[in-house]
């Protein structure tokens, strides 16, 4: 059971594959998808994310939103105001947020 | 139908990490994997923990980050090349209560803004230096900068750097370290998270310092620089780590007890 | 405050950047203009200023960009060859249009030169001097008194159009003692205010960017335009000049500065000989009286225009007089002061080769 998940704002991902060596669950792949820049976009590809950040602060696009399950709180490291809206959110073919 | 099955998820759950509001939505221009957009995101992550958006000022170089004000939503200064640190200099003075910091490049700041950099740092200006070193110039096309390494390749040392004709890699960072003026300095990197972490706490650090003015703080920041290496994110990062760490150790070079 | 007093001319300018409510000073010493860093570091300082001797003349021109921008009222000083190292900054501070002030003590050059007074800066001081399209506003003052009041004026017109001001002096009126008188001046009411400046972004206005930087062509062309639109306003409300015996005048002399007083001098005894002579001192060099030029060049039959340089305010003068009138130029070079006598001479040269106001097709 996934205690953490991923949202990327997949169209401003540029494919650089740095999340997904940084990402210690083997979580994340590249997309054989791209986005309108022309870059393979990264998805979550298993259900086992922790929500351990470590995706997020090697994202050198800052373009990964982080979350937890609730009961262990954590303060976030920032607030998230302002930037939903601009988050392209798709379910892919296995149902898994991408 | 997706996005409700998300919203349904997300509603469990709490948000632990999203990109800080003190970025603009701007799209970044740096190449794929870029560590300077990191360096950016980090420095305005703690400008927004510290809650100090209002009274901070930066300085962007020439250089790849010379549009730095576009990503970085706080009042900036675009500088010569090489003049961060004067820049930066005489707004410290001006607005003495306010958080200076300069950002600059290897170029630009162990080259052509080297007399700059002693002396802002020998003057021990309340300010906070960011320096990112990927050892190369990146803007202008992949030339040797002062710190490319011995034998390292770029498009003026086609076959590698060499002591006869280029002289030394500078270690400009431990040289600032000796001067009296300058009061925290290290050396860190942005290639693993936890890299990014103490990336963090070092800036967060030198807000502190910047506000209780003890002199000058001075991050080098380890970068890499994909395209003028003309290798993959990935790679350059393995490279970094097997080529640049051994000259230029990450770890603090200076740092009050 | 109106009393006189009697002082250096370089002591004057430092003097009036104070009361002019001058916040900061950012310089490097050079001869002859280092009394400017002195006093200020002195009583400047006592007075509130923030005085820092930069490590060298590109550093203290950024210090300058970096508090232009963060909106305080900023000054620097040197003498030729350190304006030379500031040119970039210069050219930064134009297009990002900060408000500053910036006193040039010319020396002779080129090179290393002389440290004795020249006015070889004229072209660097009034074309831009670094990259690009822009303008400095250029006084020139040729007095002690106007070292100093020049600088009330300077500032004033660095804020009213963001731009920098260059004060054009020399060695020697930096040097001279003279009577001074420093005028009233309330600070407050002419130091305009600055949204612009970068002061810290509060939330209920976007982030203040400084910056001269604008990739895309077009973009950078209407930068351009405005900065030229800027220019065209500014030469038609800015234009100074003093304009001595010019209305009976036969012949004309134009010279600035330190010059100007000797050409006074001289048209003195041309006049006492019988040569009807008038003399045109331009004030702002930097936007040039061509019009008042162009107006009594048409009257007279000659124009002789004298500089401490080889002849460079000269291809403004013909500009000016577009060809109404023959100029002639003598100027002397390397820190030497040309005397009253050899301007008469001069001046008798080009009357006796040009005896008559000519028609203006002849020239
Ligand atoms: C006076 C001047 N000389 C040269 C340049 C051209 N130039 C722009 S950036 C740069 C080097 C940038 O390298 P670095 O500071 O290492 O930053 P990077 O691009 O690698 O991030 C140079 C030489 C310039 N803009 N101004
Ligand atoms: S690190 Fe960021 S930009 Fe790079 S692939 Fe992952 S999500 Fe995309
Ligand atoms: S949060 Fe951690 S576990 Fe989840 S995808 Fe990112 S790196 Fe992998
Ligand atoms: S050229 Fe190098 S330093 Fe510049 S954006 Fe690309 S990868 Fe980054």
């Amino acid at each position: 059971m996934a205690k953490g998940t991923v949202v990327f704002d997949i169209e401003n991902c540029k494919g650089c594959e740095l999340c997904i060596e940084a990402c210690p669950q083997d979580s994340l792949e590249l997309s054989p998808r791209i986005n309108a820049q022309g870059y393979h976009y990264v998805v979550l590809v298993k259900d086992n994310c922790t929500g351990c950040t470590n995706c997020a602060l090697v994202c050198p696009d800052a373009v990964i939103t982080v979350y937890r399950e609730k009961k262990k709180t954590r303060v976030p490291v920032a607030r998230i105001s302002g930037v939903t809206q601009n988050i392209t959110v798709t379910i892919d073919e296995e149902g898994k947020p991408s | 139908m997706g996005q409700d099955v998300v919203d349904a998820a997300l509603e469990q759950m709490e948000c632990v990490y999203a990109r800080p509001d003190t970025l603009t939505d701007t799209r970044f221009h740096y190449c794929p994997g870029c560590g300077h957009s990191v360096v950016h995101r980090v420095i305005m992550e703690v400008v927004q923990e510290a809650g100090i958006r209002e009274q901070t000022i930066g300085v962007a170089p020439v250089g790849c980050s010379v549009f730095a004000y576009n990503y970085m939503d706080v009042d900036m200064q675009e500088a010569a090349h090489g003049r961060a640190s004067a820049v930066a200099t005489g707004i410290k003075r001006v607005l003495p209560d306010r958080f200076v910091f300069s950002y600059q490049g290897d170029g630009d700041l162990a080259a052509i803004g080297t007399a700059e950099t002693i002396h802002t740092c020998n003057r021990g200006e309340n300010i906070l230096m960011v320096f990112v070193n990927n050892a190369i110039y990146g803007m202008t096309g992949g030339q040797m900068a002062p710190t490319t390494l011995l034998g390292m390749k770029t498009s003026t040392s086609p076959a590698g750097r060499t002591v006869e004709t280029a002289g030394f890699p500078l270690k400009i960072t431990e040289m600032v370290a000796m001067l009296p003026g300058t009061y925290y300095v290290t050396r860190q990197s942005v290639h693993t998270p936890n890299a990014v972490r103490q990336l963090k706490k070092a800036i967060t650090k030198s807000f502190q310092y910047q506000k209780e003015r003890k002199g000058t703080c001075f991050i080098e920041v380890v970068s890499n620089c994909p395209s003028g290496w003309k290798m993959t994110p990935v790679q350059s990062n393995a490279w970094l780590v097997e080529n640049m760490f051994p000259l230029y150790p990450p770890g603090d070079i200076k740092a009050p007890k | 405050m109106n009393d006189f007093r009697l002082m250096k001319g370089n002591e004057a300018l430092a003097e009036a950047a104070i009361s002019a409510g001058c916040r900061a000073y950012f310089g490097y010493p050079i001869t002859p203009q280092s009394e400017i860093l002195e006093y200020l570091t002195d009583e400047g300082r006592r007075r509130g200023m923030i005085v820092l001797q930069a490590e060298s003349e590109v550093a203290a021109i950024n210090m300058i960009y970096g508090a232009a921008g963060a909106g305080a009222r900023v000054m620097t000083s040197s003498s030729s060859p350190g304006i030379s190292l500031m040119q970039e900054g210069l050219s930064y501070i134009a297009s990002a249009e900060l408000p500053c002030l910036v006193v040039n003590v010319n020396r002779g050059g080129p090179g290393l030169g002389t440290i004795q007074p020249a006015q070889g800066d004229y072209f660097q001081a009034t074309k831009g001097g670094g990259h690009g399209d822009y303008h400095l506003i250029v006084l020139a003052p040729s007095s002690v008194q106007e070292m100093a009041e020049f600088v009330y004026d300077g500032f004033d017109l660095a804020d009213r159009y963001r731009n920098p001001v260059m004060i054009l002096a020399d060695g020697a009126l930096g040097q001279m003692m003279e009577k001074v008188e420093f005028p009233e001046y309330r600070v407050e009411d002419h130091v305009p205010p600055k949204p612009w400046a970068t002061v810290g972004k509060p939330p209920e206005r976007p982030a203040n960017i400084i910056t001269s930087l604008h990739i895309q062509p077009e973009k950078m062309e209407q930068i351009n335009l405005r900065l030229q639109e800027k220019y065209r306003v500014i030469e038609s409300r800015e234009v100074r000049y003093e304009a001595i015996h010019t209305d009976d005048a036969e012949y004309l002399i134009v010279a600035y500065g330190l010059v100007a007083r000797i050409a006074h001098k001289a048209v003195e005894v041309a006049r006492a000989e019988g040569i009807r002579v008038g003399l045109i001192r331009p004030i702002t060099l930097y936007p040039f009286p061509s019009g008042p030029i162009r107006s009594i060049a048409k009257k007279v039959a000659g124009v002789l225009t004298v500089e401490m340089n080889a002849g460079q305010m000269v291809e403004d003068v013909r500009l000016a007089v577009n060809g109404k009138a023959p100029v002639s130029f003598y100027g002397r070079m390397g820190g030497v002061i040309p005397a009253p006598e050899e301007i008469v001479r001069e001046l008798k040269t080009l009357a006796a080769a040009h005896p008559h106001a000519q028609p203006a097709e002849t020239y």
